[in-house]
């Protein structure tokens, strides 16, 4: 009697930690579920990764400024970048696949549910490390890219470091190392290296776990007559996506490893004079480096190809051109990588090579943008603030293309690499591009998500700060690096004519906080409201929009049967369907 | 009224902007490049290479200010003509136009075509020197600072490069520690320096006048002081300076800096720091730099500081404070007048 009472209990209090608030999200295998964990905790490192940047800027405010050591800002630059791309877009948009993809595609799940909460524990685990840098002070602090030799140690030195503490018998050690075996040198015998290579590894295998699942949920589980040629384009481009990653990442996978084997076990792989070669490092690297960026960039595409067309009310332009140009792209992103490297010396032959493959990339990018532009064109436009953010994204990805091509021009980069030209580049790819697009996503489908419209009104103002602040932040890198300014110099001097032009794009950083200021206001609102929001709020086209706001956990009562690539729009419009006038 | 003109118009001025903005700067270049500090502007180029360079970022401005601008202004055309009015029927649903598809693939692609041929064209251009005209110079990337020999010449200097006007100067770029990038925007874009890679590269200045060079990859704590001057003066000029380099340290005159002198060749300076004449040895493997004409010279370790007596006082007391994380150690058991004496020696080594 007493014996069954205690195993009743303890069946009990199972049941109720699976279904209690933080037991249901903890044991969850729901793609939604999984995919609001993702969005959450990659929102928390946007946050994180913004307050670095925020660091940054205002160290840069004014010239000879002494806000942090340059040993506290060669970790904030390496982690702001770190954090921005490992730990914020690439999960944000696994996060956004997770909840869409299966719904889009009319599938009730992801194709391996339980590996899905893997990927996302990973994630999490991976962020933690590289997070626990700080408490030890021992940031990665080599720029996100970690070049060898800066990042190289022996054995020796490390354990030698490990006895003397002290910041001066440090230097005193790194310095003796660097005289005596110039070839062999210990230019970080601290952790900070470890931690980034220990942290991008564990993410590197959560971001493969989603890229597999994806490809084979994509491929296997379209709702019927859903083909791949009536795919939604984010689904398209998470599948594209996904394929880049499960061909870049080995690559940085073994970059990464060897780096670890030079510094713990002794090997030479990057160590000039060992027959070693940093040159290795850089080629490894960038090999995944650059299909990396169109990682970040293609889901961007996606979601701006889904909210351009629903608020102008017309199908996207040249549906097969936007998505094909977008493999195009991916396929090319395979062939570029030197791209970054036209400074270290390669032969001439190899420069015109890779500067021919970028200049060949840049053409189904421009076909995107003009199918964008079309799509937009005769159209009945509603400016919610989710087409505001659209709409910002194609001028400001304009803008971060143009540049990009600019920097193909080989003795036009020779001048400008390095320099804040390319500070600038990237962020009005990744920032007016990717960013943008995700908020453009956030306000799109946060009714889908949480039964909750976000205020119309805020969300405006947050896009009005956000045009004016990366606007101010980031055009003035352009000149500041045509005026000789390197990138990562954690100060400058104040007579060079780079002051004012810092100060401004520091103003611009802060208008950009200020826009996420706007945006949490904005959510701590709306998700104290009651789930009101209908299934179908923007009159939109897809099939996620064919089931309740959020859905159900099995997402669709009966799955649907799918006819073209608009089936919501279909189901609205008997009498002029897709169907009946695609091509 | 569907169209509004005026909006339109200020719109369209609008997108002009990073076209008057790159035409501001390039009036704002003009600088005095015979002072030392000036804005190292590759819009002011002063060699042949950074010329073409510039003349590059023109073309290249002037084709994606076009492009900005067709693409936006249909862009915002269609914003402000398309705009939801209340009652306004459904639009068109157009799904594509294959014709047009082909269209705005070829002509990017033809313009894209353009731009590459200019670019590997000038790419190839300057990769040699035209001139037979020559000097060799080794650029050596320390942690954090230059070294510059001159082989032929026997001179050893740090911080600052001398070289002839309307010679080409061959840069033998050697590192033996981690990555540099030896960069003078006037005078010509950059080079990696890279250990177990011998990279070479050149550059000639065209007037004479003082040009910043930096140090462009991030190799550690004080990047951002890895600075160098080139200082580009008449063929005399830099036959004079040869030869005061080539000469041994000057013997003090004034009684501090005898008493320094004395001091300097009994002290652990001479553990890192080359004076030829005073030290013995070569010099090679020393992890200073060579102090044989310190006195000449504008800057301290890298730019981080002006060469003026209170600076290198600073600096020879605790370089930690000046250029944390540098080599050079604090001598904070130094006397005051010990370090006075030091100052006044190195001054006088002119």
């Amino acid at each position: 009697m007493a014996v069954g009472s205690v195993a009743t209990r303890g069946r009990a209090a199972r049941r109720s930690w699976t279904q209690s608030a933080i037991g249901s999200w903890v044991t969850t295998t729901d793609h939604k579920k999984i995919g609001i964990m993702y969005i959450y905790t990659a929102f928390f490192f946007f946050l994180f990764g913004g307050v670095l940047a925020l660091i940054i800027r205002t160290q840069l405010a004014a010239a000879n400024n002494n806000l942090v050591s340059p040993e506290a800002y060669d970790q904030i630059f390496t982690m702001h970048a770190t954090i921005m791309i490992f730990l914020f877009m690439m999960p944000i948009w696994t996060g956004f696949g997770n909840y869409l993809v299966p719904l889009m595609i009319g599938a009730r799940d992801m194709a391996f549910p339980r590996i899905n909460a893997l990927g996302y524990w990973l994630f999490l685990i991976g962020g933690i490390v590289l997070s626990l840098s700080f408490v030890f002070n021992s940031a990665p602090n080599a720029g996100w890219f970690s070049y060898a030799p800066l990042t190289e140690a022996t054995p020796t030195c490390l354990v030698q470091n490990v006895a003397s503490q002290s910041v001066q018998a440090q230097a005193a050690l790194a310095a003796s190392t660097a005289a005596q075996a110039p070839a062999q040198g210990c230019f970080s015998p601290g952790a900070n290296p470890d931690f980034w290579i220990v942290g991008i590894n564990i993410l590197g295998i959560a971001s493969l776990t989603g890229a597999i699942n994806f490809i084979v949920t994509i491929l296997r589980m379209r709702a019927p007559g859903l083909t791949i040629n009536r795919m939604p384009l984010f689904s398209w481009m998470m599948m594209v996506t996904s394929f880049l990653l499960v061909f870049a990442l080995p690559s940085l996978t073994v970059a990464s490893f060897l780096l670890l084997f030079d510094r713990h076990l002794g090997t030479h792989f990057y160590q000039a004079g060992f027959g070693g070669d940093p040159l290795l490092w850089q080629h490894l690297f960038w090999s995944f480096g650059h299909p990396e960026v169109y990682i970040l960039i293609l889901p961007a595409f996606g979601i701006i190809s889904e909210v351009l067309p629903v608020f102008s009310g017309k199908p996207i332009f040249g549906y097969t051109f936007v998505a094909w140009s977008g493999v195009t792209i991916g396929f090319l992103s395979f062939t570029v990588w030197a791209h970054h490297m036209f400074a270290v010396g390669l032969p001439p032959l190899a420069q015109a090579f890779f500067a021919s493959s970028t200049t060949l990339i840049a053409i189904p990018t421009a076909v995107k943008i003009f199918n964008w532009v079309a799509t937009v064109y005769g159209g009945r436009i509603r400016f919610t603030a989710a087409m505001l953010f659209g709409l910002g994204f194609v001028g400001m990805f304009l803008i971060g293309g143009l540049n990009g091509a600019a920097l193909a021009v080989v003795p036009f980069d020779y001048q400008v690499t390095d320099t804040y030209f390319v500070v600038s580049h990237i962020h009005y790819v990744l920032f007016g591009g990717s960013v943008m697009a995700l908020f453009a996503g956030i306000f799109y489908w946060f009714p889908k998500m949480s039964g909750r419209m976000l205020n119309e009104g805020l969300g405006q103002i947050q896009f009005w700060l956000w045009m004016v602040g990366l606007n101010a932040a980031f055009f003035p890198m352009h000149i500041l690096g045509i005026l000789g300014m390197p990138r990562r110099q954690f100060t400058y001097p104040p007579n060079l004519g780079w002051d004012g032009l810092n100060f401004l794009s520091t103003i611009g950083a802060y208008f950009i906080g200020l826009g996420v200021l706007v945006f949490l206001v904005n959510w701590i609102i709306t998700i104290s409201k009651k789930p009101t929001a209908p299934s179908d709020p923007w009159d939109a086209f897809t099939l996620e929009w064919a089931t309740t706001s959020p859905p159900p956990v099995h997402n669709f009562d009966t799955i649907p049967v799918v006819r073209s690539r608009r089936p919501v729009y279909d189901l609205k419009h008997p009498d002029n369907p897709d169907w009946k006038n695609e091509h | 009224m569907p169209f509004k003109p005026n909006t339109f118009k200020r719109w369209r001025l609008a997108s002009l902007l990073p076209l008057m903005i790159a035409l501001a700067l390039a009036g704002c270049g003009q600088t005095d490049i015979n002072q030392v500090d000036h804005t190292p502007n590759i819009l002011d180029p002063r060699g042949p290479s950074a010329y073409a360079e510039s003349n590059l970022f023109w073309f290249i401005l002037i084709v994606s200010t076009v492009v900005f601008v067709a693409v936006i202004s249909v862009l915002l055309y269609s914003i402000v003509r398309f705009r939801a009015r209340p009652g306004a029927p459904e639009p068109r649903q157009l799904h594509g136009n294959t014709k047009l598809e082909i269209g705005w693939t070829i002509v990017p692609s033809l313009v894209l075509l353009a731009v590459l041929v200019m670019t590997i064209t000038t790419m190839f251009q300057i990769q040699q020197p035209a001139s037979a005209n020559t000097i060799t110079v080794n650029a050596i990337g320390h942690q954090w600072w230059w070294e510059f020999q001159y082989p032929d010449e026997r001179v050893v200097t740090a911080d600052e490069m001398w070289v002839p006007t309307g010679t080409v100067v061959h840069i033998n770029l050697v590192s033996n520690n981690v990555i540099h990038s030896f960069w003078v925007p006037q005078l010509t874009g950059k080079t990696d320096v890279i250990p177990g890679h011998d990279n070479t590269m050149w550059l000639q200045a065209d007037s004479t006048g003082w040009f910043r060079g930096e140090c462009a990859e991030f190799c550690g704590t004080q990047h951002a002081h890895m600075d160098f001057l080139v200082h580009a003066v008449s063929p005399s000029d830099y036959q004079a300076w040869v030869q005061q380099q080539q000469a041994t340290a000057a013997q003090p005159t004034d009684a501090l800096a005898q008493a320094g002198a004395k001091y300097f060749a009994a002290s652990p300076c001479i553990g890192c720091h080359m004076i030829n004449g005073v030290t013995k040895g070569s010099g090679a493997g020393l992890i200073g730099p060579n102090l044989t004409h310190f006195g000449s010279r504008q800057w301290i370790a890298g730019g981080v500081v002006n060469n003026t007596p209170e600076n290198l006082a600073a600096w020879i007391k605790d370089a930690q404070v000046v250029k944390p994380g540098s080599d050079m150690p604090a001598f904070t058991n130094l006397s005051q007048s010990q370090i006075d004496e030091l100052v006044a020696y190195l001054e006088s080594l002119k």
